[in-house]
């Protein structure tokens, strides 16, 4: 069967079981676009080829399979950029599709040319410039294998127009052949069974164990095999930035996120244990503080199917280079051998006495507003929470709006949590939702926005509407680019430097209703429940609630940046009993 | 020079080079010498990298470089285990009188004259690089017009107990 090579292209994403894709035309993409009409494939029309890129990215966190953006060359090339990095750092699997120049116009800065693959190699998993239209579908077939399987991550395929326009004789590459055409891709998968061992040996002697799990335990499916460990071992939890959700919030076992913005529980927890139990976690420097003060007496097993993480940061005792759920399974079993072969299981009595003494002492706390004060960010948070229909996915933006979120949220169910946690990008929550509602029109999205990051993407809210994508809009609203604000007050001399935004402008409720959205105004406390009541009950168009908040709200507890985890400042209120964190 | 020799087998295609060398870049490692040439099976190239062993923690880059998806195989030589080759140009400048100083020194070090001018001489020398450092050093005293080394090439030795060390290697599927 002859095809061209834009038919081939798009009869191979098809192949690949691609629902949605995200995307906007332009000249050396158009022949692709020919022959999407005729596909099964839905098409999201952008505003802004970043917006393309953060939705593919919100669709694979809370689905699991490959986003696919599709943009055209130059320009949107280059503003695919920021999505890629994102979804490298994050490890989310997602299939990037460029146009580019002609072949024979590449290296001659045509018109809309750029390096596409030179500017994406460090931050794809794999890319890769196709120049022939009989090489697109192994290419496709390739570039989707590498994406989803090892540590997941991004690939970009950059395609020629006159690749898209030229005919190919139709084939569709088996699995071996694929695996064949790439011999120096071999994820391993399976841990070594004599390191599990030892791991297992380990947990059963260690009297101050913590299983510090990360988002790789999201990307391996391994959340009920997680569960059972931590049951079965009746070892606490904490859950980075990243993971939030992969162990539920309201288990007994469960301290929650440690790290600069952790709660004082969950980073004391690692920074007195004996043993850390590292599952699919990467000791990120916001969750280390000082690495050479970082969990001193603690020994490590660290869990990642990218050998490369292991002694990266920290040198492992026991490194176990394999798919988290696959191991934990494993894990489980080593432990109930040696368990009914006799090996005793030290007491961590004392320990768990220590936890639920901080766990009582050093909730998270903020100041309640008087009458007549300002609203604060917390409030809306916990409002948002408690009237939050079941199963509700919760995506932020970057600032102290996403820490609120993560500390104030009670994440009860994986893949409900959608954050740019690695690179830190502004402006993902608009879009990223987006793509997180494609993926799951069944559940509420919720995305809780600063307004410095809103006023960096929100043109795709335009997006929403006329796509009828109905999701729902936070702005925790300070006029401030609150966090750097946080740092300027505490470690500037509170010497404000181009924070200010404005009070005035713009006008959230106008922008939104301009683009189609309902749009509410949120001033005082009374007028929280009302809002929320009235956003959660719209569905056939995107919300917006501006809520004005307290700007001289910080995020705690905090771990100033370069400092230890004992170094953490907490609440006013807590600070006078710090030192029983011991 | 204290060294590493990386023996890296990749696919051979476009971008490779740039994929490893910018690993490299990304952490501002220098490479001290790189040589690329395809390898004895088809489609697949080696690399042989020579770096400071100072300035680059190896096991990082080495996992990092694993990582490409077009590496297949790493090895590290260890230098006293491998035997190292590199081949030599240069163009001195020699006066007629000096010529057969220079003629001499080449026979000497078992290197060839390539060319002869009525003001300058070519020369090529391959060798272990420690013997092309001490070639060099006696011609400077010439007058060096342009000099050109290849970058160091290295297999292990043949003996038992220096096999490859191999730092990684992406064995069959399953």
């Amino acid at each position: 069967m002859k095809l061209t090579g834009a038919q081939a292209l798009i009869k191979s994403l098809e192949m690949e079981g691609v629902e949605v894709m995200f995307g906007l035309p332009g000249g050396c993409i158009l022949p692709a676009y020919d022959p999407l009409l005729d596909s099964s494939i839905r098409h999201i029309l952008v505003r802004h080829e970043q917006g393309a890129g953060h939705m593919a990215e919100g669709y694979a966190h809370v689905t699991g399979r490959p986003g696919v953006a599709m943009v055209t060359s130059g320009p949107a090339a280059t503003n695919m950029v920021t999505p890629l990095c994102d979804a490298y750092m994050d490890s989310i699997p997602m299939v990037c599709i460029t146009g580019q120049v002609s072949t024979t116009a590449i290296g001659t800065d045509a018109f809309q040319e750029c390096d596409t693959v030179g500017i994406t190699r460090s931050v794809t998993k794999h890319n890769e410039l196709v120049m022939t239209a009989q090489n697109l579908p192994m290419a496709v077939r390739q570039s989707f294998r590498i994406a989803t399987t090892g540590r997941p991550g991004p690939t970009l395929i950059d395609v020629p127009k006159d690749v898209l326009q030229n005919s190919m004789e139709w084939y569709w590459p088996t699995d071996a052949e694929v695996v064949d055409s790439l011999p120096g891709y071999r994820p391993n998968v399976k841990g070594h069974p004599r390191m599990i061992k030892e791991a297992a040996k380990l947990i059963l002697a260690s009297e101050r164990p913590i299983l510090y799990v990360g988002g790789g335990i999201l990307k391996a499916r391994a959340a009920d095999a997680l569960r059972e460990l931590a049951e079965m071992t009746d070892i606490h939890v904490v859950t980075t930035l990243m993971a939030r959700g992969a162990f539920p919030d309201d288990h007994p076992l469960c301290l929650g996120m440690p790290g600069m913005h952790g709660n004082a529980t969950a980073i004391t927890a690692l920074q007195r244990s004996d043993l850390l139990i590292t599952l699919g976690a990467r000791f990120d420097d916001r969750i280390t503080g000082k690495v050479s003060t970082f969990a001193p007496d603690a020994k490590v097993i660290h869990v990642d199917i990218d050998p490369a993480e292991q002694g990266k940061v920290r040198r492992p005792d026991v490194p176990i280079v394999g798919d988290c759920r696959l191991v934990i399974e494993e894990l489980i079993r080593a432990i109930r051998d040696m368990e009914q072969s006799g090996t005793p299981r030290a007491d961590t009595g004392a320990w768990k006495s220590r936890i639920s003494g901080w766990r009582e002492q050093f909730p998270l706390s903020y100041e309640a507003s008087e009458p007549g004060e300002a609203l604060k960010p917390q409030y809306c948070l916990e409002q948002l929470r408690d009237n939050a229909p079941e199963g509700t996915i919760l995506v932020s933006g970057v600032g102290q709006h996403q820490m609120w979120s993560s500390q104030y949220w009670r994440f009860n169910e994986p893949y409900t949590w959608v954050n740019s946690g690695g690179l830190g990008t502004m402006g993902f929550s608009v879009p990223a939702a987006i793509g997180a509602k494609v993926g799951r029109p069944d559940r509420t999205v919720w995305a809780v926005d600063g307004d410095g990051c809103f006023q960096m993407t929100a043109q795709e809210l335009v997006t929403a509407s006329v796509e009828r994508i109905p999701i729902k809009v936070a702005i925790l609203n300070n006029s401030y680019l609150g966090m750097v604000r946080q740092w300027q007050e505490m470690f500037y001399d509170e010497r404000y430097s181009e924070v200010y935004l404005s009070p005035e402008l713009p006008d959230f409720v106008k922008w939104a209703e301009a683009m189609g959205c309902v749009g509410i105004r949120v001033d005082s406390p009374e007028e929280v429940q009302p809002a929320i009541d009235k956003a959660n009950s719209i569905d056939d168009r995107p919300v917006v609630v501006d809520f004005r908040v307290d700007a001289r709200e910080k995020v705690f507890p905090m771990v100033p940046a370069g400092m230890g985890n004992d170094d953490l400042i907490l609440p006013d209120s807590q600070m006078p009993r710090k030192g029983a964190l011991k | 020079m204290n060294h590493h020799i990386l023996s890296v087998l990749v696919q051979n295609r476009p971008g490779v080079l740039a994929r490893v060398a910018g690993l490299f870049a990304r952490r501002d490692y220098n490479i001290f010498s790189l040589a690329v040439a395809p390898a004895e099976n088809e489609g697949f190239s080696r690399i042989t990298i020579v770096v400071d062993v100072d300035s680059a923690p190896l096991e990082q880059i080495t996992k990092q470089l694993f990582k490409l998806i077009e590496v297949v195989k790493i090895s590290e030589l260890d230098p006293l285990r491998s035997v190292e080759r590199e081949l030599l140009l240069a163009t001195v400048r020699v006066s007629p009188e000096q010529r057969g100083q220079v003629v001499e020194l080449a026979t000497i070090f078992e290197g060839k004259i390539l060319a002869v001018g009525v003001e300058a001489i070519t020369i090529s020398l391959d060798g272990h690089p420690d013997k092309l450092d001490d070639f060099e050093e006696l011609l400077a005293g010439y007058g060096i017009v342009e000099l050109q080394r290849t970058g160091r090439v290295a297999l292990p030795k043949l003996d038992k107990e220096s096999r490859l060390r191999a730092v990684a290697h992406k064995g069959k599927a399953g």
